[in-house]
């Protein structure tokens, strides 16, 4: 296990002009369970394949507890993948499949046999031991290959890359949590890259949200939560996602539309240094109806009832918004008085948070 | 009860015309031929089973069917192997593996007695290229007049025919395995012996298995080549079952005894068969039980 640094790390592939990977810098701590959350296409599997040495990247290095392993072949990296399809050795029987990285490295007998037995008592594979792999389901395939992964006792981190895909949904919710019992049996360091929120908020103890090639927040699932540090991050976390509502600066107050709303002084100061174009974001579950205060005035469009809450779409300043209500909340007329909790409303300039 | 239709048969009737006049008959001809001795067309004596008895006493015949398999089994195990390897170190994308492809399909596409020709020349000791340039290297080569040498030059001819016909069906069993395997593998610490034994040779068999049955018909049915190459010697040293057949029905018109070889030779080839098709069910049904 190990710390990974990654310095300056970016990524073209031949031929593109763009970034794949835009240069960014960050640690992934030892130990630590991180989800690596992005739609297709954002680089996830990209740096996924660079920590693990499958990809070289174009600059940057990557350092494992401080020594530079950039340039190493992945065999001589102490990583371990899962991938997205299970990958199994037909030919060989489960206990072979799961000895298999550890007699490439030469490990003595007596030892693949211990390591072997005890992933697969924790896996629940030892009634299986002595099958044919090439006769098993997707899910006890894919179950071997997590085997794969984590049977290495010396691996620096185990990198999942979408795992679960092929999985049954209710199969995935027991895999997910043996994975997570694993890792605190374990201590192994994980990440795991997913475009499904909900396993990575679940999952992980840090989420890492990436977006056109970059990392846009990395911190818990309740920092997400709360204070999204891009408005991607916002929309994408959270269903429905964060309101996001074009607004102005004007002296003391923001401006919606023809409404506007107060605020404090100093967040005020603040945003009058931007001198940009403004973002105001708040979620769905922070604004409430209210008679009195600080309110703005919308059109509702529908209430609809999700059973444990009730959801609200109204018209504000042109723009449509979304308000999560208690169960038994009513609205009776076809205008409400909507109040914004201060403390959870965010403002964004250019995609990231500025205040 | 459903009622029963005749026109059915009406409907089949022209395809059964059709086999019955292609295969059936024939088949029935070459039967009616080897139980009788055919001294005229309007002399014939039935002779039961003596023809078959003759020709499985025929130390001729015994010959031919042990070059014959010796002649299959070194071919195969030669261009299996051959193939696989030609297929491996194929380029796996691009101009390159395009190119590679055309040139490697090529002996594919020449008729076999034009191969026996260009083969009979090239080995020649006169005007040969390799024959000329075996003799300056201080060989006695003569395909002519060594059986040795007419063996070997039969073999490398076939295997210059054939050989790529393996390495294409290799090639798309090696491209039909996803990256991720070879991630994977890399990921495990495989060696490249470990990679190509648990993850390319797997992955290849079903395609290799249907090589090795098609290479094996062929190449017992093998007649063309080595009659343009070497007329089945010197003596008969490359005569194979074929040709011998050929020499019984056309050369000596032995029509009873050569109606009998080929009802034996016709039982060995499916005899075969089936055994490859059994086989390769059970290997595939294996797969999927596991």
């Amino acid at each position: 296990m190990a710390k990974i640094e990654l310095v300056g790390l970016g990524h073209k592939y031949p031929g593109n002009a763009d970034y794949s990977l835009q240069p960014q810098t960050m640690t992934w701590q030892d130990g630590g369970a991180y989800a690596l959350l992005g739609p297709s296409g954002c680089g996830k599997t990209t740096l996924l394949n660079i920590i693990s040495g499958l990809l070289i990247p174009s600059e940057g290095q990557v350092l494992f507890d401080g020594c530079d392993v950039t340039r190493l072949p992945t065999e001589q990296r102490n990583i371990a993948q899962v991938f997205q399809f299970p990958v199994i050795y037909d030919t060989m029987t489960v206990f072979d499949n799961l000895a298999f990285p550890l007699r490439n490295r030469k490990l003595r007998e007596p030892e693949v046999k211990s390591r072997v037995q005890e992933i697969a008592e924790i896996l629940d594979l030892t009634g299986d031991l002595k099958r044919r792999a090439a006769g098993l389901s997707a899910e006890e395939k894919q179950i071997i290959s997590l085997g794969r992964g984590l049977v290495r006792k010396d691996v620096a981190a185990v990198l999942f890359d979408e795992p679960l895909t092929v999985i049954d949904p209710h199969v995935k919710w027991l895999l997910r949590r043996q994975l997570k019992r694993i890792h605190q049996q374990l201590k192994l360091s994980l990440i795991y890259v997913t475009h499904d929120q909900i396993e990575a908020l679940t999952f992980a103890d840090q989420v890492v949200v990436m977006y056109e090639g970059q990392v846009v927040q990395m911190g818990t699932p309740q920092d997400l939560f709360e204070t999204p540090a891009h408005t991607f991050v916002g929309h994408f976390i959270g269903s429905p996602g964060m309101n996001l509502l074009p607004c102005q600066l004007e002296g003391q107050s923001i401006r919606l539309g023809t409404q506007t709303l107060p605020i404090d002084s100093a967040l005020a100061g603040k945003l009058a240094s931007i001198g940009q174009p403004l973002t105001l974001g708040i979620r769905p579950e922070f604004i409430q109806l209210a008679e009195d205060g600080p309110t703005l005035d919308a059109e509702v469009l529908r209430l609809e009832d999700l059973g444990t809450v009730k959801l609200l779409t109204a018209q504000l300043a042109g723009q449509t918004i979304k308000i999560k209500l208690g169960e038994h909340a009513s609205v009776n007329s076809d205008r409400v008085r909507l109040g914004f909790t201060p403390a959870r409303t965010m403002f964004y300039a250019d995609g990231r948070r500025v205040a | 009860m459903k009622p029963i239709n005749n026109k059915a048969w009406l409907l089949v009737l022209p395809v059964v015309l059709c086999v019955a006049f292609s295969a059936v008959i024939p088949l029935m001809t070459v039967v009616n031929y080897s139980v009788q001795d055919i001294l005229s067309p309007e002399q014939k004596v039935f002779v039961g089973t003596e023809w078959f008895k003759t020709v499985l006493r025929d130390p001729e015949l015994h010959g031919a069917l042990l070059r014959q398999i010796i002649f299959s089994a070194t071919v195969l195990a030669i261009e299996i192997p051959l193939g696989i390897m030609l297929a491996l170190a194929l380029p796996a994308a691009g101009w390159r593996s395009s190119l590679a492809l055309v040139l490697l399909a090529m002996p594919l596409l020449i008729p076999q007695n034009v191969v026996g020709t260009i083969w009979q020349i090239y080995g020649r000791t006169d005007i040969g290229l390799g024959g000329v340039a075996l003799h300056a290297l201080g060989t006695e080569y003569n395909y002519a007049s060594n059986s040795l040498h007419a063996w070997l030059t039969v073999v490398v001819m076939d295997v210059w025919h054939w050989t790529p016909l393996i390495a294409l069906l290799a090639f798309a069993g090696l491209r039909a395995i996803p990256e991720a395997y070879y991630q994977a593998a890399r990921i495990d610490g495989a060696s490249r012996w470990a990679v190509f034994r648990y993850i390319q040779l797997p992955k290849m068999r079903g395609v290799l298995l249907i090589g090795l049955l098609l290479r094996f018909m062929d190449s017992f049915m093998i007649y063309t080549e080595p009659f343009v190459l070497t007329g089945g010697g010197p003596g008969n040293a490359t005569t194979f079952l074929s040709q011998y057949l050929t020499q019984k029905a056309v050369g000596q018109f032995d029509l009873g005894p050569a109606a009998a070889f080929s009802l034996v030779y016709f039982l060995i080839i499916l005899l075969a068969c089936f055994v490859f098709y059994t086989l390769l069910q059970q290997s595939q049904s294996a797969d999927q039980k596991g």
